[in-house]
């Protein structure tokens, strides 16, 4: 799976937020930039710090944009999505599904 | 917390009837409380419990809307059963959480607590819906946590151990499948049994959503809870609806349908609805001998409550539609595509279903707004829904436009007369955006709180969630028109029959409706309209196109005017800038009691209601002063 390929890299140095993910694209949540009020209600929804994200379609022009996380899918509008600072999942890409791995003939 | 009488101690099993706790009648719930997540299927549930025994109004003093039923037990008892509002937590924060809140905790005054609580989840989400068990649980209110759609969490491959979460829980529990009637009967058994009290266990802190979150998770782990796979048909459906390209394709597909459905399709019901009233009207008037009592059932009730109740087609279908759309899924995507274009006036994506159908009229729209959970930007909407040209302005339009403007073509192809009315269109269009503008600059400005919309599976819509939706909407819409409308219609009638002079209505001139249209004259003079018009501005106030009966009636009556037809009466009356400023005036002003009733009644007081009519009303008459000054 794509993984934030590049997000070193970022022209202005900060730290990646859930705008720089591309449809697809997984990340996990590292922070939420938010007054109190905001936050809870966003970690109620499923934006826990530790929580896996992947970025899902959008409207026309890329905002909104609908996230997939902790069993949702939720849309958040740019100006919120960057206030979720990320940071690259690294989890082990889960194995090949078995029933999906080549076999030796 | 209390403990369980004699099953303290007992794990509580998932089947309802413990024994030895069993509740004779007589303290037994009186009521039960619905409570859940939004896109929990609790509506659903509440639907399946009640049936057409149930009721809509607002929680006295707050917008928040109280459903309200009765379900039968099967042991032929009846209880009483309360749907509230869809919330993520209890935490006080949203006039929803308040009211869910107080409600189960018995504070909300005039509703007794309710002696039981049905925790409605969306098992195929457990994991996470499970966080609201926490603060419900501890309200110690005997609880059964309904795992809902469990037909979908079989068919994509999730399952859990039912006894093992109760156990967990300390409250019974049950798979039900609200839209496929499966466990129901253990609902209804919950209800008829001993309703154990949830046993005491450790929850967690309830300020702290992490450790609720984790909580939940354990709960799940334990009960071996194995979350379904994502929803096929959601993600191949949202490849087309939420596609680059064929999204907004779809959605203006959408659009171009309930536009229709609000100008097309609902006029041969429309134009029925109008029969039924003239022929029955007529009908009514052969049957009682000439009176004044005549007079006022037929001319001022039948007809006045009839040109309201034509509109109830109109109503009833956009229902239908905003029905399918919201019960489908697909309102959230609308709104998702829609969001950014709304945003540049300061408003959300869930506006632009409410504002499109107030072009056919502000009352269904404003009530639509009820999707919208942002508060402010919900009174935003109804604030500006207005402006939009609803059906009622079209004939008083097609009047005054084909009285003053001479048909011929612009460029060759447009005709004057429809680039008028179209116009007229963006004039409104022009003021709603204007307005909201203004309005989310500054006394609804929504602060930082963040856009947050969730996504739902797409669900086939049912037949009993549709009908009962449009027979609430039906019940709001004809209690009004029996009640304001009514009222409204009679007075304005007795205005115009009275003082009687030798026992017969007064020429209108000399009736007090003509007084007072000649009483308002010299304030509607430099806007160019006389007492005639004034007249009909005040008939007016019950629905716009009423004056066109007014101006008929009093030209009729009018020995300078009698002979001559409405629209040459109105040449006769108006000069081309009194004309074009009679437009002006219809296109801002909020004359309309329904829309005013309706205003009231969603946002739950005068304040917003009398700031609308006095805002429009000042823009009306400035609009129409200035076109009056321009146009000579």
């Amino acid at each position: 799976m794509l993984q934030l390929s590049g997000n070193k890299s970022r022209a202005d140095g900060g730290p990646a937020t859930l705008v720089d993910l591309r449809r697809g694209d997984a990340a996990v949540l590292d922070c939420i930039d938010l007054p109190g009020e905001d936050a809870r209600r966003l970690m109620e929804l499923g934006f826990l710090p530790g929580a896996r994200i992947t970025a899902g379609r959008s409207a026309p022009g890329g905002d909104p944009r609908v996230f997939q996380v902790d069993g949702s899918e939720i849309a958040l509008r740019r100006e919120t999505a960057r206030r979720l600072k990320i940071r690259p999942d690294n989890r082990p890409v889960k194995a090949a599904r078995p029933e999906k791995a080549p076999r030796p003939r | 917390m209390s403990d369980c009488g004699s099953c303290a101690g007992r794990p509580a099993s998932s089947v309802p009837d413990v024994p030895g706790g069993a509740a004779t009648p007589a303290d037994a719930p009186k009521s039960v409380a619905l409570i859940g997540p939004p896109n929990s299927g609790k509506t659903t549930l509440f639907n399946r419990l009640t049936g057409l025994r149930q009721k809509v109004a607002n929680f006295p003093g707050v917008t928040v809307e109280q459903h309200t039923g009765v379900a039968e037990l099967p042991d032929g008892r009846a209880i009483d059963v309360i749907d509230l509002p869809g919330v993520y937590s209890l935490s006080p924060r949203s006039e929803d959480e308040r009211v869910a809140r107080d409600v189960l905790t018995g504070r909300r005054p005039g509703i007794p607590q309710p002696g039981a609580i049905l925790l409605v989840l969306d098992s195929t989400n457990l994991s996470r819906h499970l966080m609201l068990a926490a603060p419900i649980l501890a309200l110690g209110v005997p609880t059964l946590i309904v795992l809902n759609m469990a037909d979908d969490l079989r068919s994509r491959g999730g399952r859990l151990d039912l006894a093992a979460l109760s156990a967990q829980l300390g409250a019974p529990a049950a798979l039900v499948s609200a839209r496929g009637g499966e466990g129901i009967g253990e609902v209804l058994d919950f209800l008829a049994g001993a309703m154990p009290k949830p046993l005491p266990r450790q929850l967690p802190v309830l300020q702290d959503v992490p450790k609720c979150r984790e909580w939940a998770g354990r709960m799940g782990s334990a009960a071996r809870y194995r979350p379904p796979i994502p929803p096929k048909w959601t993600r191949r459906l949202d490849s087309v609806f939420l596609h680059p390209v064929a999204g907004p394709l779809v959605f203006a597909v959408v659009v171009v349908a309930v536009f229709q459905t609000i100008f097309t399709a609902a006029v041969p019901p429309m134009n029925a609805v109008r029969w039924m009233f003239d022929v029955s009207g007529k009908w009514i008037a052969s049957a009682l001998p000439p009176s004044v009592f005549r007079s006022l059932l037929t001319e001022g009730v039948w007809s006045g409550v009839g040109s309201v109740v034509v509109f109830l087609p109109q109503v009833l279908l956009l229902f239908l539609f905003i029905g399918i759309l919201e019960d489908s899924g697909y309102l959230a995507r609308a709104a998702l595509i829609a969001d950014r274009t709304m945003a540049r006036v300061g408003l959300q994506g869930k506006s632009f279903i409410p504002l499109l159908s107030a072009y056919g009229c502000a009352v269904p729209a404003i009530m639509a707004a009820r999707t919208i959970e942002n508060k402010r930007d919900r009174t935003a909407t109804i604030l500006i829904a207005p402006f939009m040209t609803c059906s009622a302005r079209l004939p008083v339009y097609t009047l005054i436009i084909a009285a003053f403007i001479p048909e011929s073509r612009l460029f060759g192809v447009l005709s004057t007369r429809a680039a008028a009315l179209l116009s007229l269109y963006i004039l409104g269009f022009l003021a709603a955006v204007v307005t909201a503008r203004a309005l989310k600059s500054s006394i609804l400005k929504s602060g930082r709180t963040p856009f947050l919309l969730e996504m739902p599976s797409y669900r086939w819509p049912t037949a009993q969630s549709l009908g009962l939706r449009l027979l609430d909407r039906s019940k709001i819409f004809l209690r009004r028109a029996g009640t304001v409308i009514l009222l409204v219609t009679v007075i304005l009638w007795v205005m115009a029959h009275l003082p009687t002079e030798g026992g017969r209505a007064p020429a209108i001139e000399r009736s007090f409706a003509g007084m007072i249209g000649h009483g308002i004259e010299p304030v509607i003079r430099p806007l160019g309209f006389n007492w005639k018009i004034g007249i009909g501005l005040i008939t007016s106030l019950a629905a716009r196109e009423t004056i066109i009966g007014t101006l008929g009636a009093i030209y009729g009556m009018d020995p300078h005017t009698h002979s001559q037809g409405l629209q040459s009466a109105l040449q006769h009356d108006l000069t081309p800038g009194g004309a074009v400023a009679l437009l002006v005036f219809f296109a801002f002003a909020m004359q309309c009691i329904s829309t005013i009733a309706v205003v009231r009644r969603e946002t739950g007081g005068w304040k917003w209601p009398i700031f609308q009519f006095t805002y429009m009303g000042a823009l009306a008459y400035a609009g129409a002063f200035v076109a009056a000054h321009l146009i000579r």
